[in-house]
């Protein structure tokens, strides 16, 4: 039998992509701001979130689709804030992709939402090669993680539009060059809008807060 | 009552598996297409950047692959370096340290050119 060659040229994500596309024109249907958050496990994603609604609350209609391995313990805590969330257990799955966020989307009032925060599996290595539809990226780094994070995980800082930096309130008691971190982001990713805070005692978080809610009000008016 | 731990394949699915997934699935629709009987060979592109593990993609794909006419098709990984452009100078260089410098200016911020690849170039079939 003859061998034929099909040249495919493809992306192997690209279905995927193309589910993005969809969820995105979806949100933006809606107007609603919408923000894929990523960290390793443990740098703050939860309790971001939590303090980005306590404070956002009575200004925008929030919801939250939270991505784990397994369980609902984060889905739990953003419920009895009164705020619409959908757990999706990716059942050892490393991240979250645009499949499951679509399914996420059909839980929730999107007719009222202005911001939606999509937090993802907390992994270094593989969220940012799988869009979701969101408009923004964050990611979290925090102080307990190392200086040398973006210089191990390039890729994920490349592609962020924000680095929110946690936990500057244990910089006291740790080794954490604050200056080789930011020339390594910055050096990466030159747009990248960086906000050094802590989730613990509030420091920081204003500008985070001010820089999100332009974001929101100018997703609202388009 | 004692449940054993099922560490079975499926039960792992690492972000090599969704790969291997949407990987399969594109093989078998351009084969379709092209009313092949039997899919002999991928040839796919990764980069440096990707994170993609090219022996944990063949160990999903043998496992998916089964009862598939993909089944014992070889997978060809080439693999793309890391190339950076210099923001500065414009340089296109591929790094050879961790701290990405520019081997000519030194300090200005790089863009990623190359190295994030993840895509099927072709297939070949009987």
């Amino acid at each position: 039998m003859t061998v034929k060659i099909i040249t495919v040229g493809e992306d192997i994500l690209g279905a995927n992509e193309e589910k993005a596309k969809a969820n995105k024109k979806r949100l933006d249907s809606h107007n609603i701001l919408t923000i894929n958050i990523m960290s390793s496990p443990g740098a703050g994603k939860t309790s971001l979130i939590m303090n980005t609604i306590n404070h956002m609350k009575s200004k925008a209609r929030i919801a939250v689709i939270e991505g784990d391995v397994a369980s609902s313990v984060d889905a739990d805590k953003i419920n009895e804030m009164g705020i619409p969330v959908i757990q999706i257990n990716t059942a050892g799955g490393c991240h979250l992709d645009a499949n499951m966020v679509e399914s996420g989307l059909n839980g929730l009032p999107l007719a009222e939402t202005d911001l939606l925060l999509i937090e993802n599996v907390g992994n270094l290595i593989c969220p940012n090669a799988f869009a979701l539809g969101e408009d923004l990226r964050v990611m979290i780094a925090s102080l307990p993680e190392g200086d040398d994070k973006p210089i191990k995980y390039p890729a994920m800082f490349a592609d962020t539009d924000v680095v929110l930096l946690n936990k500057i309130d244990l910089q006291p008691h740790l080794d954490f060059n604050m200056d080789a971190f930011t020339k390594t982001v910055t050096k990466l990713n030159p747009d990248v809008q960086l906000f050094p805070i802590s989730c613990k005692s509030g420091e920081g978080l204003g500008a985070w807060f001010s820089w999100l809610e332009s974001e929101v009000n100018s997703k609202k008016n388009k | 009552m004692h449940h054993p731990r099922d560490r079975g394949v499926t039960r792992r699915k690492m972000h090599e598996f969704s790969i291997t997934q949407s990987m399969l699935s594109l093989a078998l629709e351009k084969a379709g297409e092209a009313k092949a009987n039997k899919i002999t060979r991928i040839n796919l592109i990764i980069g440096e950047l990707s994170g993609v593990v090219a022996e944990c993609v063949q160990f999903y794909f043998d496992y998916i692959s089964k009862d598939t006419i993909a089944s014992g098709a070889s997978l060809s990984f080439e693999t793309r370096p890391t190339k950076l452009r210099c923001q500065q100078c414009d340089k296109v260089f591929s790094p050879t340290n961790h701290e990405w410098l520019c081997p000519d200016c030194q300090q200005a911020s790089i863009e990623i050119v190359s190295g994030r690849e993840c895509y099927m170039e072709s297939i070949e079939v009987e």
